[in-house]
């Protein structure tokens, strides 16, 4: 062991852990126990009707009370619960039917291939917002559908993603030699071509998790996605609009989107930053 | 050492390749790359396949074993221990390819795949082969394996990523890969171009002792005159998509008889040689899409006649030679390539 120990004097973060990435990261894990234990953090019930109607924020109602006399305090912090873990499954089922969609237009490319990219081409041609709300509302209210029609307005943008990333690692070298080697199509797909091609989708996930989030307040706002007395944060502003002054009931779930959005866009960034280093500053 | 060429040329060789064409479908027409390839390669023989780049000798040895581009149009017939693989279902090809007929590629560090280790690739190429395999057997063969192609520790290098490893142990891993099964084929495809001098005489030593011990039959892509020179038994020259000379090495070197091989073998530049200006054969390659009517090469050949312009040359045999030229048997005396004034030596260095 005549190894030299080099002397490292302070304690070092590790190289992916920027500033950006860990208050993204802290902010995002405030919420996350927040989803995961609402009743221990939430000083009152989100549908008891105890208090006051319209009470500004007080010591016992830290946000004040809504129309109906619920703590907003207590409703953010359960709206959490609602946005967050639709926001994962959103994004995440929009990633698996994306990146699968485009994987396969990418390797495969021909007819299959051209019909799945201009099948992009048409969901991206309308706006993201008017899309999810006509098939939120077609299939009618409620968090479940609002999720669906989100997958089905977000996944065109991953296949676009990873089809071009396939495109590219498709011509590699190591593909060929495998090919050489005798590997079939599923095998050379899986472990010589996808592996490659995550870090691009693994930031825009990261960061489309805030526009979902959003985009949810927004059909729950109008209506098509959370259902009274759900505290969902887009209901609950929406709630909050017709009481212009008790401002506070639109504040709190303003603020939780606000700042869940700015995390996951903060560890996005950070992602991008560890992954491409040429992009930051 | 000297392998004789078969009489019948190559009937009962490993790998036979007639009259192959590969050509590319453009919006003029077909760009023929390969023009009507005849090679053969027999047990135990190491074949080298010399051009210039684009001159279409890869792209001729992929094609037979189906591993042309998308939009390459391949006809001709490719037979390996008498089986033809022109036509066969892709299937049967892949169970062919990587078992019986293996690759080595040019760059060793891109034709390795970057996120997975060492072991798992060659450990990979075992699998694909033998499903039955356990993993720990597999494991064990990938070890032997690696110290086959002599590198240090196997232990701790199957665990390591191709980045971690130098550009000559890279090829050794590749070569592990190539041997993994038991091939009686291996296709070399410039295996040391991405190398520095002495670690590409490490590898061609490693390739031919390997080729001893396995029994295997080589093809050794290049364009590396000496690389040839030193490690193949046989030689074919291509020009052009087409086998302009093909000979025994030293009768090769000795005595060229295709003008296109001389002006080859003149530009190597020697150590004896006094001029300050280094031979080079005058003009360039033809491109695919304007090939010059007649022989392909009359338009760079200091020997070109009229019938040169107008008949592509059929191949002749001259002594244990096959050349491609009119003039194959009445091409003046060769002299090493050094000049009129220099002496013969013969140019087998």
């Amino acid at each position: 062991m005549a190894l030299v120990q080099t002397t490292r004097t302070r304690f070092q973060l590790p190289d992916w852990a920027t500033p950006t990435f860990i208050v993204g990261g802290l902010v995002v894990l405030a919420w996350l126990a927040a989803t995961a234990f609402p009743y221990w953090l939430a000083p009152h019930d989100p549908l008891e009707l105890a208090g006051r109607r319209l009470q500004g924020p007080s010591a016992n109602y830290l946000l004040g009370t809504d129309a109906l006399g619920r703590d907003v305090f207590s409703r953010m912090i359960h709206g959490a619960r609602h946005s967050l873990p639709i926001a994962l499954i959103v994004v995440t089922s929009a990633v698996v039917i994306g990146a699968g969609a485009g994987a396969i237009a990418g390797y495969r490319g021909g007819l299959i291939g051209a019909a799945i990219m201009r099948l992009v081409d048409i969901t991206l041609s309308f706006p993201p917002m008017l899309l999810a709300m006509a098939v939120a509302a077609s299939l009618g209210p409620g968090l479940g559908n609002a999720g669906i029609a989100m997958v089905v307005v977000w996944w065109p943008v991953y296949a676009r993603l990873m089809r071009a990333q396939v495109l590219e690692v498709r011509e590699r070298e190591h593909v060929e030699a495998a090919v050489a080697a005798g590997a079939g199509h599923f095998r050379i797909l899986t472990k010589h071509i996808l592996p490659l091609c995550w870090t691009p989708i693994l930031i825009s996930a990261t960061m489309d998790i805030g526009q979902v989030i959003l985009l949810a307040a927004s059909l729950s706002f109008i209506g098509l996605g959370a259902t009274p007395p759900t505290p969902e944060w887009g209901a609950m502003i929406s709630d909050g609009a017709t009481y212009f002054y008790s401002w506070w009931i639109a504040f709190g779930p303003g603020m939780a989107i606000l700042t869940v959005v700015l995390g996951f866009n903060f560890i996005g960034d950070g992602l991008r930053d560890y992954f491409d280093p040429r992009s930051s500053k | 050492m000297t392998a004789p060429i078969a009489e019948a040329d190559g009937v009962d060789a490993l790998l036979r390749i007639r009259d192959l064409n590969v050509g590319f479908s453009g919006r003029n027409g077909t760009l023929p790359a390969v023009r009507g390839l005849d090679l053969h390669v027999s047990r135990g023989e190491v074949l080298g396949v010399v051009g210039e780049s684009g001159s279409g000798k890869s792209l001729g040895m992929l094609a037979s074993l189906g591993l042309q581009a998308r939009n390459a149009l391949v006809s001709g017939s490719v037979r390996f221990k008498g089986q033809e693989l022109i036509g066969r279902p892709r299937r049967e090809l892949r169970a062919l390819r990587g078992a019986q007929i293996s690759m080595i590629f040019q760059d060793p560090l891109s034709s390795l795949n970057p996120v997975m280790t060492v072991g798992d690739q060659i450990r990979e190429a075992l699998y694909l082969h033998n499903r039955q395999m356990t993993k720990q057997k597999a494991t064990q063969r990938v070890l032997d394996l690696l110290r086959l192609v002599a590198i240090p520790q196997p232990q701790g290098r199957i665990n390591q990523y191709p980045h971690e490893f130098s550009g000559g142990m890279r090829q050794r891993v590749m070569i592990a890969m190539a041997v993994a099964n038991d091939p009686e084929l291996l296709v070399a495809d410039e295996p040391t171009t991405a190398l520095d001098v002495t670690v590409q005489a490490q590898i061609m030593l490693m390739l031919r002792d390997l080729k001893d011990k396995l029994g295997l039959a080589l093809v050794l892509i290049t364009h590396d005159l000496g690389v040839v020179a030193g490690h193949a038994d046989r030689v074919a020259v291509i020009y052009a998509g087409r086998v302009v000379e093909e000979a025994a090495v030293r009768e090769l070197f000795a005595d060229p008889r295709h003008p296109y091989t001389r002006g080859l073998i003149a530009s190597i530049p020697k150590l004896t040689m006094s001029e300050d200006k280094l031979y080079s054969i005058p003009g360039a390659p033809p491109m695919l899409g304007a090939l010059p009517g007649g022989c392909a090469f009359h338009p760079r050949c200091a020997y070109a006649q009229d019938v040169c312009r107008k008949v592509e040359p059929p191949t002749h045999r001259v002594g244990t030679h096959k050349s491609a030229c009119h003039f194959a048997a009445s091409l003046p005396a060769w002299n090493g390539g050094l000049g009129a004034a220099a002496p013969e030596n013969g140019a087998n260095d």
